[in-house]
Order: structure tokens, then sequence, then C-alpha cells
């Protein structure tokens, strides 16, 4: 069995009395999409946060792509190859689509102390950033300032930042919200080729998208997995379904 | 050195953070609830006590000046918030610093075309004006003393303000939460001028008092304005405690330093050399002090929203 | 697109207009006029390093008075040790004092810097308010430092009788003086414009408008924020080296808050992270001084008000409302 590229091991983390992730075991094996799923207030975006390093956990150890994560902090997870998008569209505002994928593709090269070379006449970056909006299917809207894009163009263009990363693992927080039907089968159609270039840690409300995409899910309530499975042993769990019926279908 | 000369130093200190307190309170409960920085604040302290000095100079009480110097500051406070402030509050710091920068600028000068250019002089009240022996037979001037009660008084009443009244709930509130005091039913329009006011009174207050120590002159609020701002850096920004423990602790610490420097720099060096680099590095002790801290605990000793 | 056209026009015109106003200055046998715009011409290269942290990075720094000032201190101190022939110190080695103005304004750059450097790490843990506040203590705890250090001046400030030398041209004559400078500020300004659509630009800029971005994609803000205030800190400093030799004098008051609000000022009246910016700005506040200093001795007032118009009303200064919003890709 190959190793997996990431693994949680009894990851915790509590904000004063509120226990948001507790003892939570979970890894992403090569090729995978491995989806985490759980209704509101689950702590999935918790998760995602202590996985890229934007907060530290309480107690547990996270290794990644064979070595040890727990203490480095978000910068330097980046630099291993994690790379995640964001629930809410976190973009450079007054940059255009290709302004914000080629500063990705620049962040990749770890390089900031260019004081002469221009960006914008840079064919390297330039060419990396429109392959990755013409991927995610916005090279048409490359010119475009950020703060005049859809939001569902602003929800691809994280996609396509992500894509200029290279990374050894995606996280994915949400990637479909506000697509809307037709752009949502689009991006599922995208997401189940990308999982062979580097497999992806998916957060996802859309359960259609979920079923069709993950090879496995982990169920999530109150900060604890409390199932996982494929698809099929997903739908048909009891808890599962009690804690969605329960806590009533987000 | 004696111990009388340590002791009046000591105090000497503590009248400095005194001062200081009211400066930083006025501008922390500013920051704290209205999330504004106002460089103007060494105005209101400057317009303190050029009204304490021409009032009293006219009437001949001090008492007469040190009232109209309050009411002068409050309501001048209260007159910039409806002016100008109050349309600072939802734009970014740079804006606010501009503005209050230019308020600055107007304030100095209109103070210069008011009373001219030279400094003014304040006396302390008559009964104050002597020395007064401490226990242990140490005389120290009665007019510092009572600074430092009334400084201290003022603490305690501004603590008592905000923790038992119906405007230090609001006040309180509008730190932690400001959709909840608009849900309260609080006019939060009138609460920042009110606060605003309150904050100018302080500083018009330390104004005038520290008028009857030094001159009056243009453009004495400001060293004291960026004295205040390492208080509330070292305190801790929105703490009103953290301003009163770090404003005494500045007040000791940069009066013994100018004391004590140079008098251990002398055991290594010239007399004469001591005193010049004693005192260049005691006028940098409390600033390293706030590096030190920044350095340890860059949110201040006293966070607020811990 | 149309706006940034219209901008690197204005641009021009406005660099043409800063050297035409002292060449007929000259030719009318006005030297004051040109020393008036050697003036406007350092304090804009003073506002040109303040508006790389402020206007690119968002780093709202109020107290850049403090490397202006040690700009200054580094030529006052080597020109005066040169004028009295006194070494500046002679262990471990000799080092002298000196005239040239490029060994000049290297040693201040790499002071201002050094000074950044410490300033910009400490302040930079904090940002918002904090930062306003600290970075203004650093600059008065210089100020205070300048004012009881008693070897040179102290208080009172430092003469240095003679301007110094620069290869090739006699800085006596204003004119000359003038160029010079004039030189310093475009070169300056050619370099900023390429370092802003340059690697390092658009890390800046991204830093300003999304921090949390940039970590998430592997990239330090702290670190690069504090090469910015670094590079901010020399230029400033340099400008400081100039101002000094403008004036053949260095005191305390260049590193006083008020000069730090004024630095900061020449940004906010000719636009914010505008290139011209602080060029626009410094030669406004020349004039204004000049113009209502002349009529009032109370002509700060005016100033005041009138940055409290531009700052409520005419927010984007005078290059925003002449050429209107920034665009850039």
């Amino acid at each position: 069995m190959t190793e997996p590229v990431l693994e949680i091991r009894d990851l915790s983390k509590s904000f004063g009395a509120l226990r948001v992730t507790d003892g939570v075991n979970l890894d992403v094996r090569p090729g995978e999409i491995h989806a985490l799923i759980g209704p509101n207030g689950a702590g999935k975006s918790s998760l995602i946060k202590l996985v890229a390093g934007e907060i530290a956990a309480n107690s547990g150890s996270i290794r990644f792509a064979g070595q040890e994560i727990t203490g480095f902090d978000q910068i330097a997870r980046a630099r291993l190859g994690l790379t995640r998008t964001f629930q809410v569209s976190s973009l450079i505002p007054e940059f255009s689509a290709r302004g914000n994928v080629m500063f990705a593709a620049q962040a990749r090269r770890r390089s900031v102390f260019g004081f002469l070379g221009q960006v914008a006449r840079d064919p390297e970056l330039v060419d990396e950033a429109m392959q990755a909006l013409e991927r995610v299917g916005l090279a048409d809207r490359a010119g475009v300032r950020v703060s005049e894009l859809s939001h569902g163009e602003k929800r691809l263009l994280e996609i396509a930042m992500a894509l200029a990363m290279r990374p050894r693992i995606f996280l994915m927080d949400e990637p479909m919200a506000g697509l809307g039907q037709e752009g949502s089968a689009r991006l599922v159609g995208f997401l189940d080729k990308l999982r062979s270039e580097a497999p992806i840690l998916l957060i996802e409300h859309d359960m259609d998208a979920v079923f069709q995409l993950a090879d496995r899910i982990s169920v999530l309530v109150a900060g604890r997995i409390i199932a996982r499975g494929t698809a099929d042993e997903i739908r048909n769990h009891p808890d599962v379904r009690a804690a969605y019926l329960g806590e009533d279908e987000a | 050195m004696t111990v009388a000369l340590f002791l009046e130093q000591m105090l000497n200190g503590l009248q400095l953070g005194v001062m200081l307190f009211l400066m930083a309170a006025g501008l922390t409960l500013i920051f704290g609830v209205m999330g504004l920085i106002n460089l103007a604040h060494g105005s209101l302290f400057m317009v303190g006590g050029f009204v304490c000095a021409a009032v009293a100079a006219w009437s001949g009480s001090f008492w007469l000046g040190l009232i109209a110097s309050l009411a002068a500051a409050a309501a001048l406070g209260a007159l910039v918030e409806i002016v100008v402030i109050r349309r600072l509050y939802d734009r970014d710091h740079l804006d606010q610093v501009l503005a209050t920068f230019a308020l600055v600028l107007m304030f100095s000068e209109g103070v210069r075309f008011v009373f001219g250019s030279f400094p003014l002089y304040l006396d302390p009240p008559a009964f104050l004006s002597g020395p007064v022996t401490l226990p242990g037979g140490l005389p120290y001037p009665a007019y510092r003393l009572a600074i430092i009660i009334a400084g201290l008084a003022v603490a305690a009443g501004l603590g008592l303000l905000i923790s038992r009244t119906r405007l230090g709930m609001q006040i309180r509130a509008g730190e932690s939460d400001r959709e909840m005091i608009a849900a309260l039913g609080v006019d939060i329009r009138f609460l920042y001028t009110v606060v605003f006011a309150l904050g100018a009174a302080l500083a018009g207050f330390a104004g005038a008092l520290v008028g009857a120590i030094q001159s009056v002159q243009i453009g004495m609020g400001e060293p004291v304005l960026i004295l205040a701002f390492v208080v509330i850096v070292i305190g801790g920004i929105g703490s009103i405690r953290g301003a009163l423990i770090a404003a005494l602790l500045v007040g000791v610490v940069d009066t013994m330093g100018r004391l004590l420097l140079p008098m251990l720099l002398s055991n290594v060096m010239h007399a004469s050399n001591a005193a010049g680099v004693g005192s260049a590095l005691a006028s940098m002790l409390i600033y390293l002090l706030m590096a030190a801290v920044l350095v340890f605990k860059p949110k201040g000793l006293f966070p607020a929203n811990a | 697109m149309r706006d940034l056209v219209t901008e690197h026009r204005l641009n021009i015109v406005l660099a043409l207009v800063l050297l035409a106003g002292p060449l007929v200055a000259h030719a009318a046998d006005e030297p004051f006029m040109v020393t008036l715009a050697t003036r406007a011409a350092i304090l804009a290269l003073a506002g040109v390093g303040l508006n790389i942290a402020l206007g690119l990075g968002g780093l709202v720094s109020f107290g850049h008075a403090a490397f202006f000032g040690l700009g200054g201190y580094a030529v006052g101190i080597l020109a005066s040790h040169h004028q009295n022939y006194e070494p500046l110190m002679t262990w471990p080695f000799l080092v002298n004092g000196t005239n040239q103005m490029l060994i000049l304004w290297l040693v201040a750059v790499l002071v201002s810097g050094l000074a950044a450097l410490v300033i910009g790490a400490l302040s930079l843990r904090t940002s918002g308010v904090y930062f306003i506040m600290i970075t203004l203590a650093f600059a008065q705890m210089l100020y205070f430092f300048a004012i009881s250090w008693p070897a040179y001046g102290g208080e009172d400030g430092l003469s240095i009788y003679v301007r110094n030398a620069f290869p090739g041209i006699n800085t006596l004559r204003p004119l000359d003086f003038f160029l010079l400078c004039y030189a310093v500020l475009m070169v300056v300004l050619v370099a900023q414009w390429r370092m802003t659509g340059a690697r390092f630009g658009t890390a800046l800029q991204a830093v300003r408008q999304n921090e949390g971005r940039v970590a998430a994609l592997g990239l330090s803000p702290y670190r690069i924020r504090l090469a910015a205030f670094v590079i901010s800190g020399m230029v400033t400093g340099l400008a400081g080296a100039l101002y000094v030799d403008l004036n053949r004098f260095v005191s305390p008051s260049m590193m006083s808050w008020h000069l730090s609000g004024e630095i900061m000022v020449f940004i906010i009246l000719g636009g914010v992270a505008r290139l011209f910016g602080p060029v626009v700005g410094a030669c406004l506040f020349v004039l204004f001084e000049h113009v209502f200093g002349s009529f009032t001795e109370h002509w700060q007032f005016f100033l005041g008000a009138a940055l409290l118009a531009v700052v409520l009303f005419a927010r984007g200064g005078f290059i925003g409302v002449v050429a209107g919003r920034a665009r850039h890709d």
C-alpha cells in the first residue's frame, strides 16, 4: 500500500471551552479525493486551517510528504506543497485575474527580490498563468480586475491560483459554493481529472458532487470523525443519517 | 545618593506617570470605543494649559482657571468631534492620522494667534505653593503631591465610571460589540461625542495641572502625546488598567533613569562625559522599554481583548 | 487603462515643470527660486521614500523623520570632521571625515537603512494603530537622543560651512546643486517605477491588499514588508543627506515628529501610491509655505485647513483629481 501524502493523528484544537477539533485521525493517499463532510459548525474549516497552519493545534501531529510538519508555520507548509483554496475567495483585489495567477506562479518560485525585470513582460509567468486560467475556463477574462469578476469567476480563479502553485496536495474549502449547477458540474469534471496530479482534501456541501468525486468520505460532527468510508457506505451509515437528519440538512 | 533624593525622584516619577495616565486614558478610551487614533489629543492638553493660565491670570483664582480649562477642553472636544472627527470613524488610520495632524497644526497656530508666541506662567494656588514635610522629614512640593493625589483620584473615578455607571456600561459595550449598543437603543452618535469630550476633558485637566509646574507654551502637548502613545503600546491598547500601570511605569523609569544612569556611568567614565552620555541614554530608556515589551508581548502587557 | 496613460503623461509634464522652473528662475537671476525648487526636490525625495512603505506597502510610518535626520547627521558629522581635520576615529583603524558627496550619500543610505532594519524589525511585529504609534515613538527616541547627545551640537545643531563636493560640478552654484538633486530624484523615481512592476513591487502590493493570501502562497509578509521598510528608509535617508547640503546645517528638528507628519502630508496632497504623488505634494507644500508664509506668520493654520479639506473631501490628492482612479495589472 502506498504511503499517505497527508497523515493527521489525534489532532485537537479548542477555543476556550469549545473543542472544534477533537482527536481527529485522517489521511489522504496519492491520487485520491478524500471528502470531509458534516453539518454547519462541525469544524470542517477549522480542520483545514489546522492542516494549512493558519492556526496551531493544541495536540496531535501532522505528517506531510514523509515529514513531520506539526511545528511548521503556514508559510513553511505552503512551501512544502500544501496549497489551500479559501471558502470565501481570498484574492488580490487590485490585480487582474492573470496578475493573481502570475503572482501564485511567482510565489511558487519563492521569488520576491526581483527589482528590475517587469512581471508583466515575464514570458514564463505569463504563460503559466494563462495555462492555468485556460484550464479553469477563465482565459478570456485574464485582463479583468478581480474586483470586477463575478462570484463564480472568483471561485474559479482560486482554483487557477492553486494550480499555479503545482502543489503536492490541494486543500479545497467548498470550491463549488456559489458556482451554480452548470458551473458545479464542470468543476466536478475538472477535479475528477485533477486528482491524478495531486490528491485533494475536499470540504464540500454539495452532496451530489461529493458522492460523484470522493474515493473516501469522512464525516465530521462536533469536531469528531463519526464515520468514514466510500460513498455508498456513507450514504447508508446510520450515524451519518442521524447526524444529518437531526441537525437539519445543510 | 541620599535616600531623600531617591524618594523625591520616585515621587516626581509618579507625578509624571499620573499626568501620562490622564492623557493615555483619553486616547485609549477613544481608540477602544471609536477605533480612532487622535493626534490632536496633545492640542487639547495645550488648550487646557492656556485656558487655565489665562483665566487664572484674569480672575486671580487657580481654581476658576482649572474649572474653565476642564469646561473649555470638553466643549472644544465635543465641537471638534461633531465637526471633524465624526467623519473619520469609518476611514482608515492614515486618514485619521492626517486629519488629526491637520488639527494639530490648526490648534497650534490658533493658540499662537490668540495668546501670542510667548509662554504663559501659571502659579499653583497659594496653600499648595510651599513644601510639605513627608514622613521621614523629606520636604516635597505640596502642589506636586496634590497632582499625584488628584490624578489617582481621577483614575479611581474613571474606573468607577466605567464599571458602575450606565455610561460606563455603554462604553464597555461599545468596546466589545458596536452592533449591540445600537440594539440596546443607545444613541451612538451622542455616546461618541460624550466619550470624545470626556477624553478631551482629561487631557485639558492634565494640561492645566502641568501648566503650574512648567511654562504654558505652544506645542507643550506634543511630547506628552508621544509619551502617552508609548504608555498605550506598553499597557495594551484599549485597556484603562493597562494605561494606568504602564503610565506609572513609564513615569518612574524615565525619571529614575535620568537620575541613576549618569551616576552609574560616572563609575566607568569621566564625570563630565558621564553626565552627557547618561542623559542621552536616559532619554532613550522608555523607548527601549517599549521595544522590550514589543519583543515579548507585542499586544502590550494588558491586551484589552485577550 | 486610459487613466494610466493620463497619469504617465501627467508625470512627464510634472517632471518637466520641476526642471523648467529653476532654469527660468536662473535665467531671470532669481537664485532664491532655484533654492526653493531644490528644497522641493529634496523633500519630494523624502516623500518618495515614504511612499514606498506607505503607498505600495500600506505601512503607515509616522517616524520617517528619523531616517531623514540620520541621513542628515551622517553627512553633517563626516563633513564637520573633514572640515576640522579631525579623524572620526583612530582605533581600531583610522577613519577620516570626507567632503565627497558620493561617499557621504553611501554612508547616509547605509546608516538610515540599518536604522530602518532595526526599527522595522520591531515595529512590523505589530500593525495598524500600534505600528503608527511605535514608529512615531522610535523617531522621537532618536530625536531626544540627538538633542541630548552633546558631541555634535545637541539641541543647537551642527553647521557645515561649505557645501560638500561632487565630481565634475560646482555644487556651490545653486543651479548645479539643483540639477544634481533633480537627477537623484529622477533616478530614484525611475527605479521605483521599475520596482513597482517587478517581482518585489508585485509582492509588496499583494501583501498590502491581502496578507493572508500571500502567506498561504508560501511567502513571508513580514520579510517583504521589512525589505520595503528598509528601502523606504534608505531613500528618505538619502534625501536627508541632500537636505543638509542644501542648508549646510543639521539639527534635531530634522527628526521631529512634525517633519514625519509633513513627509506624510506630501504624499496625501499629491496622491497616495502615485509615483509622482510626493513630487506634486512637496512642490505644493513648498509653494504654499512660500506664498502664505509671505503674508501671514500663521500660514501653518491654513496648511492644516487645506490638509483637512484634502483628507475629508479630495481623497486621491492632486493626481487623483486630475488623472482619475489608479488601475494596474
